[in-house]
């Protein structure tokens, strides 16, 4: 008996893995941390045969600084860890955004702050769209919120940096990680089929000036224009990159907002919620940066109400009131540490919403 | 006489014709030269991929003519380690000092080294952090005087000055380690050998090879050129010995992994090959 | 027997009784019936020695929540985890418990408790740690969570190639699960 559709069951750190080989990623450096490990080991098994690299670096700074070498270099690299290690990782993201290196970075995602803990998080949202390094720049950040989003964004997320030059994230989280569910694997990439990478450092074999992949501009000037550019290219990727998915919203009363692992359980207590007569709804931000603000404004000016649901203290929650500004609440529920809310105590907050706006009525 | 000129003298290809960022009297500038003319006579400026550091160096990125890339403080022997592996024909030097090499990026230097990376590094340890003014380095000589060090390094409470080739010669991954210095012409003759050697290495598959040039900072030492040098030869080389730290080639093996297999020889799990009537 | 298609499942048990593949072999089978599936571990250090636990949703719609908080089935190999999750079950499901290592089965009013002595019949029948896969089998037959040949079909699905020789072995547990 085959599967159908040739869907296979796999983990979201494997599949994830799978799709970036299949996607071109010959590179791969990382260092061990939970709960990303399966990803890293899978590389481990299945770079060499495809004659590609897997190292093991000292640490996630050497780690990242592979990334950076070998995106300058001209491959299609790529490099994993959890929070604690991203922390770590943030030096040579910077480096890269500087350098206008492309590169993916995941973040399977658990608790802190410090050594926190290794259960599932979404902590480290305000890091990954403000502050994965220090100076002017953003990266692309995808959340998938299944196994097969793990595989397609993973797939995606190369495109994505080689066409903006920019480092891209993909923010999952350890349930996200560790679940299986069935996936259609991409197609395997033809190596001649990647883009061109005309500036990389691979030797000018005497037929071209020296290339030189850098980060330091000493004049303010300079720096400063090159910052704009850079900035020009991130407004582009504002305009053709929001991505969201909406769930029942047309007719809502209470919308929900969340991504990645949260924004499953938000659907099912949105069912919960539907079941009992409540019209719910559910926007699901499916890029964090760029925010899909474009998603979320038509519905705050028809003056539905919003709930953001979250696995931190309340980070996106931020995103969704500029997004609103002011037009409708946004209300806020998350569990932190590492514990993922149920979908009927989340049910309980699109219940309590409700009698308030009955009250207002 | 002959009526013909001969040039006995040029800016070699592989060094741009531009105007260093070096202070009058830095060793640097020789090092760079002398970098620049191994690329020339081994023919590998058109692949060869350069690494330079944070540090007085760092903008060497627009002084060499190959390709190159501007690492993080302390990371190029990981920026360097990553192009090599996508361009194992490639030849990938990194140009490091010492507060570079030995400080903040000693994990990167050390790894790197130990695995054995087909790389080549040039060390600059010229016992002080230069670009920022004269700090404190991890290889400043006892009761030296620098910015962060006004009484002089207090062994006591700042600890010993770091040795890098001795420290970096018990590493498997090693196949060639000299430390030279540039402070006369016989010198400098020494040093581009050394140089060379690194570079040969690489090209055939050796190893990691790291030279260390023990080197002057007259601006922040406060001295004349000639001086410098002067009090190099007196404090630093007994310090830091001349000489050849490791080389697997001397030692009658043809690479660091033959030198390393031979060293781990009675270690069962390192040789399977030696395994008898045992299915794998 | 019940049928319980969209399947809600907890299985826990002590690390290394194998609830995690048990949970593999049943997500499978919901794989190649074509239908939605998640199966979740609980992961970290409690695996080396401790606890482990795993979630598996069956369902014919998209799945929510992967994390069953609200079983409708319990499959518990030891007396702690069976303690832990048999207040989650919802009245109308069914609790499969090793009684060989749970040897107080008592559950809530509505839960069908079913005791199977799967370690004690699994040495018996020569198919020493196989006791996970026949408690499958009873899921099963309580269950009814897929056709009988799928399971069947699941069992070679998960069992890696280098155990293949193990399929067979694991083909009599589910047969010994479904009769016990």
């Amino acid at each position: 008996m085959a599967p159908a559709n040739d869907k296979v069951l796999m983990k979201g750190n494997e599949a994830l893995a799978e799709a970036a080989m299949r996607a071109g990623c010959r590179f791969f450096f990382g260092y061990p941390i939970t709960p990303q490990t399966e990803l890293a080991a899978y590389m481990a098994k299945h770079m060499p045969g495809r004659g590609g690299t897997y190292l093991q670096a000292e640490s996630e700074v050497a780690a990242i600084n592979m990334v950076y070498g070998a995106s300058a270099a001209g491959a299609r690299v790529m490099t994993s860890s959890s929070s604690p290690g991203i922390s770590l990782k943030t030096e040579g993201i910077s480096y890269m955004a500087g350098a206008d290196l492309p590169g993916v970075i995941i973040n399977v995602q658990r608790g802190g702050p410090g050594l926190g803990g290794i259960q599932p998080s979404q902590s480290d949202y305000w890091q990954a769209t403000r502050a994965l390094g220090h100076g002017d720049f953003q990266v692309v950040v995808l959340a998938p919120s299944t196994v097969q989003e793990m595989a397609d964004l993973a797939y995606e997320a190369f495109d994505l940096a080689d066409k903006y030059r920019t480092p891209v994230m993909i923010l999952a989280d350890g349930m996200l990680g560790q679940m299986m569910e069935p996936v259609v694997l991409p197609d395997e990439r033809s190596l001649d089929s990647l883009p061109e990478k005309p500036w990389a450092t691979v030797g000018h074999g005497h037929k071209r000036a020296h290339n030189v992949v850098n980060s330091l501009y000493l004049t303010a000037e300079e720096l400063e224009r090159l910052n704009i550019e850079r900035y020009e290219r991130y407004a582009a990727i504002e305009r053709d990159e929001q991505r969201a998915e909406s769930y029942l919203t047309d007719d809502a009363d209470i919308v929900l907002v969340a991504f990645g692992g949260a924004a499953r359980i938000a659907r099912s207590a949105v069912n919960l919620a539907r079941a009992e007569g409540i019209k719910a709804g559910l926007i699901r931000p499916v890029t964090l940066w760029p925010f899909p603000a474009d998603a979320i404004e038509p519905v705050a000016e028809r003056g539905a109400r919003f709930l953001t649901v979250e696995m931190n203290m309340g980070q996106m929650v931020d995103d969704v009131r500029l997004a609103v500004n002011g037009r409708a609440p946004v209300a806020f529920y998350g569990r932190t540490g590492g514990v993922i809310p149920s979908p009927e105590e989340v049910l309980d907050q699109i219940r309590a919403l409700d009698a308030e706006g009955g009250d207002a009525a | 006489m002959s009526e013909a000129m001969e040039t006995v003298y040029e800016r070699p290809h592989a060094l741009l014709p531009v105007v260093t960022n070096y202070c009058p009297g830095c060793a640097h500038g020789i090092v760079n030269r002398l970098v620049a003319e191994v690329l020339d006579e081994l023919d590998v400026e058109g692949r060869a991929i350069g690494v330079a550091p944070v540090g007085c160096s760092v903008m060497a990125y627009d002084f060499f003519g190959c390709d190159m890339i501007e690492a993080a403080h302390g990371r190029a022997p990981a920026v360097a380690t990553a192009v090599k592996r996508v361009h194992p024909d490639g030849v990938v030097f990194a140009y490091q000092g010492d507060g570079d090499l030995a400080s903040i990026g000693m994990a990167e230097t050390v790894h790197a080294a130990t695995r054995g990376e087909n790389i080549t590094v040039i060390f600059i340890n010229n016992a002080i952090y230069g670009m920022t003014g004269g700090q404190m380095a991890p290889t400043s000589l006892p009761n030296q005087v620098t910015q962060t060090s006004p009484f002089g390094r207090n062994v006591d409470t700042d600890g010993y000055p770091i040795r890098v080739c001795e420290l970096l010669s018990t590493l498997d991954g090693v196949a060639y380690l000299e430390r030279v210095t540039v402070d006369s012409p016989k010198n400098v003759r020494k040093a581009k050998k050394a140089i060379k050697r690194a570079f040969q290495n690489q090209m055939d598959g050796l190893g990691y090879s790291l030279v260390e040039v023990a080197s002057t900072c007259p601006t922040n030492w406060g001295m004349s050129p000639a001086d410098a040098f002067a009090w190099m030869g007196e404090n630093m080389l007994p310090y830091y010995p001349l000489g050849v730290y490791k080389d697997v080639v001397a030692d009658g093996f043809a690479s660091a992994a033959e030198a390393a297999a031979a060293r781990s020889a009675a270690c069962p799990i390192a040789h399977p090959e030696n395994a008898e009537g045992e299915c794998a | 027997m019940a049928d319980i298609k969209e399947l809600q499942l907890v299985l826990a048990g002590f690390g290394g009784q194998g609830v995690l593949f048990a949970g593999k072999v049943i997500a499978y089978a919901a794989l190649l019936e074509g239908r939605e599936v998640s199966w979740l571990p609980s992961y970290g250090p409690e695996m080396r020695g401790g606890t482990a636990n795993c979630s598996v949703t069956l369902s014919d719609e998209p799945i929510g929540s992967p994390l069953v908080t609200a079983p409708n089935a319990l499959v518990a190999m030891n007396q702690p985890s069976f303690d832990k999750f048999i207040g989650t079950v919802r009245p109308g499901g069914v609790a499969v418990a090793d009684s060989t290592m749970v040897p107080e089965v008592t559950a809530p009013e509505g839960v069908g408790a079913c005791a199977v002595p799967a370690t004690a019949l699994a040495e018996e029948a020569g198919l020493k740690g196989l006791a996970n896969i026949v408690l499958v089998g009873k899921l099963w037959a309580l269950t009814g969570f897929c056709d009988r040949a799928t399971l069947d079909a699941a069992i070679e699905a998960s069992v890696p190639p280098r155990k293949a020789a193990l399929i067979e072995k694991n083909k009599q547990a589910i047969a010994l699960g479904i009769e016990a």
